[in-house]
């Protein structure tokens, strides 16, 4: 899941660099990137996306402590990986409330 | 008698270990996850707060302020090398034919390479220059 979510990361860090040229050099392709990702599948992938970032964050996080020796035992590895997920759907579905219906 | 009975354990060794960059995959690897905890937060922040539905005018406004951009190419440099190092150790991981090993090794690091330099160069001109 870690590895999957960086794959998708890395997916949206190219298409992120592809926008950030756009935007430095191109009215046009910007313009055509501004309707993609208003599109229900641009949405979409966004949405996939802001998902992977809070996962691989938390969960990056996650292999931090693991790699300084702490929360190894099978509890508390179960307990952080729920954490983790917790985190990722309820800051995902923040995310997109407020971008969605800003004014609620 | 076998064919290498002559040849010392080193020579059979050779090729077949550690690379000898194992460590500094794993410790890069680790040092740029580091930094970009706060790195994307604060990006991410910045995405969803302003610069989503944003004219080309707006984020070129956002990127005029030296902290924006210095961040941002922090970012990009930060975010490309963690990206190339995680890929790779997928590429090791999943893909056992040797040649086609090779070549997607290069491949991802030719394509990070110059997904950085393409975003430090939009964001250089629009620091720099604007629109």
């Amino acid at each position: 899941m870690h590895r999957a979510t960086g794959i998708a990361l890395s997916a949206g860090a190219v298409l992120l660099v592809a926008w950030l040229w756009a935007t430095a050099y191109s009215g046009e392709y910007f313009d055509m990137w501004q309707a993609f990702f208003s599109s229900t599948l641009g949405m979409v992938l966004l949405g996939g996306w802001s998902f992977a970032f809070f996962y691989h964050l938390g969960n990056g996080i996650r292999h931090l402590f693991w790699d300084a020796g702490k929360g190894f035992s099978i509890p508390n590895m179960t307990k952080s990986g729920i954490a983790v997920l917790l985190f990722a759907i309820l800051a995902t579905a923040y995310t997109w409330c407020s971008i969605l219906c800003p004014e609620a | 008698m076998k064919h290498d009975a002559l040849r010392s354990p080193l020579a059979k060794a050779r090729g077949l270990g550690s690379g000898k960059h194992g460590f500094s995959h794993w410790w890069g690897q680790r040092l740029t996850a580091i930094a970009l905890v706060p790195l994307s937060i604060w990006f991410m922040c910045n995405l969803l707060g302003k610069l989503v539905g944003a004219t080309r005018f707006d984020i070129a406004l956002w990127l005029e302020s030296p902290f924006n951009a210095l961040l941002t190419a922090a970012l990009l440099l930060v975010l490309t090398i963690h990206a190339r190092l995680g890929l790779q150790v997928v590429i090791e991981d999943y893909i056992h034919q040797k040649c086609m090993n090779i070549a997607l090794i290069i491949f991802n690091t030719f394509l990070f390479v110059a997904v950085a330099a393409l975003g430090l160069m939009a964001v250089f001109k629009l620091h720099f220059f604007g629109i």
